[in-house]
């Protein structure tokens, strides 16, 4: 069974619920989408583009010190911190942008929360001659700065968000107020596996190149698959990405959200884990909402990860019990983002911080024989200064 | 037929549009909303939108954002806002206009009844396109709730011809492209938009033009566009926030003398 179906559903999750005025967009989209997907040119261009400008493939890594360290199972870390931009975003933004390109879009749109996808599409209309403007919430901007003047070095312009609670569920609410409004001219880069069909498949596939090599690296080095393959989840992008090519084999897949100040507070980012079904930002999927359904608001030390809810498919995956679903809290987390950093020589993405939070956990109690793959989905520099700031408290 | 058909029945063979305000259940506060609502009504409106706030408005402007989130902030439930429209019903007609996952978590058919028995008798639900509201649909027709379904220039004939097999009530036509908020004119697109719109229609159900409006004279334009009725939200909230009742009521006459057709 292909998922989603033609409705744009995983299940029950998924589908369509935006304004009319999208709901012609949306249909234009999948139809070029899905058309470009089959265009030999247009994959020889996306795949030229993926290998000397993003620097794909990225390396599978044997972590010697780190295996060591656990005592048990051998960790591989797919390096999506060594993608062009620093995190796996750009996989999925030179994909849209290119086929916003092939549509004739004048104008590309996007969201960001951390500011990896906002700079990666920046990064991408750059490149592909395409004005950009991206929409961050104010509290964001503050504490990932470094990414705001990398978005404007870049040329594209940045609307701060100041409604609701300045993140990034908001900046995604005025993108899509944007695209209601400049529906004819304008390309919404959505940055991860959320929002209304196509987007989930869309993203998905674009980032699926990241399992795909993970299943050809790992077979070339071990002559077998991993027995766990994980990542942290925040709309779910890098994690769909590494999850989708192993889904029918026998491999345990561990998405890991970001329990904030602990999953019995209010404080934490992890729908999968603690969410209801709902309807946010397009599809029906888990979200944390109080019980008439006001979206709640959600909390990490991880930018990329603060977001209420998560992608479809993902909420599909977790109900069909195919991913296992786990988290990580904040000091855990900081804890692991020091340990990678003294031990590999590799600063993480706070964000990628929370799948090896878990892996401290997990990898300890294996057998040698076994193998796990970790997601590496973005590097670290972007979050020095506010684990600095946290530690002078 | 509920008293939403009757209205426009009514309207139309006096000559006139149906005139219907939109306001955010619990903006400024509970008493408020009771007292503007009553008001509204002694002024002469048709019909009431009453908006149950909802954290992530999507298809709202600044005005509508702003005034959900005071109404949030001020504690309204969807079960307030039940008890708002239960207290109005005697003034007029009432519909509900919210976001999808409201009724959603509510449960639906405890939802459509609940709002029935408080005397709702339609459904806005922005967010929902008919491909996702069979179960909605089925549940209105059982308890004579109008779901009304919203048109913009962006949707085709055949897409148009579907929605108003599903649709009661009224038609609710997006003026122009973008989200709710008042703008200064009256876009061609609207004229293009109702005549495609009353063509493609014939009469089966009436139109009601919202989004934008925001004065007496584009009100009156829009009448004689061929429009059955106007909605009127963004503008109206700026009055109410930035004014006084008196001035809310000053313009409401001037917007319901509006509707007179040539």
């Amino acid at each position: 069974m292909t998922l989603p179906n033609e409705h744009g559903k995983f299940g029950k999750f998924g589908g369509k619920l935006v304004p009319e005025t999208l709901m012609t967009a949306l249909k234009e989209l999948e139809e070029q989408y899905r058309h470009f997907k089959e265009n030999d040119s247009f994959q020889r261009e996306l795949s030229d583009c993926l290998k000397n400008f993003v620097g794909r493939p990225t390396p599978l890594y044997f972590a010697e010190r780190l295996t060591k360290k656990f005592g048990g199972a051998k960790i591989y870390l797919k390096r999506e911190d060594l993608c062009h931009g620093g995190a796996h975003k750009i996989n999925n933004t030179v994909g849209q942008v290119l086929l916003a390109k092939k549509m004739g879009k004048k104008r590309i749109i996007a969201e960001t929360g951390a500011g990896q996808h906002g700079v990666a599409t920046a990064i991408a209309a750059a490149k592909l001659d395409l004005p950009c403007e991206v929409y961050m919430g104010t509290e964001d901007i503050e504490r990932q700065k470094m990414n705001v003047l990398r978005m404007n070095l870049l040329g594209a312009k940045v609307h701060p968000v100041t409604t609701g609670s300045k993140t990034l569920k908001d900046a995604i609410n005025e993108t899509m107020r944007d695209w209601v409004t400049n529906i004819k001219t304008s390309f919404y880069c959505i940055g991860s596996v959320v929002g209304p069909h196509p987007y989930p498949m869309m993203v998905r596939d674009f980032q699926s190149i990241i399992g795909r090599e993970i299943k050809k690296e790992i077979l070339a080095k071990e002559g077998r698959l991993p027995d766990f393959v994980i990542a942290c989840v925040g709309g779910g992008s890098n994690a769909m990405g590494a999850f989708y090519p192993f889904l029918q084999d026998r491999v345990q897949l561990i998405g890991v959200e970001a329990a904030g100040k602990g999953l019995h507070t209010k404080k934490h980012s992890a729908p999968l884990n603690k969410g209801t079904f709902g309807a946010l930002h397009g599809a029906y999927t888990y979200l944390l909402q109080d019980n008439f359904g006001q979206v709640q608001l959600s909390h990490s030390v991880a930018a990329g990860l603060d977001y209420p809810g998560v992608g479809p498919e993902l909420s599909y995956l977790k109900k069909s019990e195919r991913i296992l679903c786990a988290s990580a809290e904040d000091e855990e987390v900081i804890r692991a983002f020091k340990l990678l950093a003294k031990t590999e020589g590799i600063i993480p993405a706070l964000e990628s911080a929370h799948a090896l939070a878990y892996l401290t956990k997990l990898a300890p109690t294996l057998e040698q024989e076994r193998i796990i793959v970790l997601n590496l989905s973005g590097r670290g520099d972007k979050d020095l200064q506010s684990i600095q700031k946290r530690e002078v408290k | 037929m509920n008293r939403i058909s009757q209205t426009f029945q009514r309207n139309k063979a006096n000559n006139e549009g149906v005139l219907i305000p939109f306001i955010t259940a619990g903006d400024p506060s509970i008493t408020e909303s009771i007292k503007i609502g009553k008001k509204l009504f002694d002024c002469g409106v048709d019909i009431l939108e009453l908006g149950i706030p909802f954290s992530d408005p999507i298809a709202d402007g600044p005005t509508i954002q702003a005034s959900s989130h005071r109404a949030l902030q001020n504690g309204m439930t969807t079960e307030k806002a039940m008890d708002i429209a239960n207290t109005l019903k005697n003034h007029g007609p009432i519909v509900f206009m919210t976001y999808y996952n409201i009724p959603l978590q509510y449960g639906l058919t405890k939802f459509v009844k609940k709002a029935k028995k408080c005397g709702v008798e339609g459904l806005i639900i922005p967010d929902l396109p008919i491909e996702e509201a069979e179960e909605l649909y089925q549940l209105c027709k059982q308890n004579n709730m109008s779901l009304i379904f919203l048109v913009a220039p962006t949707t085709d004939n055949q897409r148009l011809k579907h929605i108003t097999t599903k649709s009661s009530g009224y038609l609710y036509l997006i003026s122009s492209l973008g989200t709710t908020g008042a703008r200064e004119k009256v876009q061609l697109e609207t004229k293009k938009l109702i005549e495609r719109v009353k063509d493609s229609c014939n009469g089966a159900l009436p139109i009601a033009v919202g989004f934008g409006i925001s004065k007496p004279k584009h009100v009156e334009e829009i009448i004689n566009f061929g429009a059955d009725g106007v909605i009127i939200g963004s503008a109206l909230i700026n009055k109410i926030t930035n004014g006084s009742l008196t001035k809310m009521e000053q313009f409401v006459s001037a917007l319901k003398k509006s509707t007179k057709m040539r």
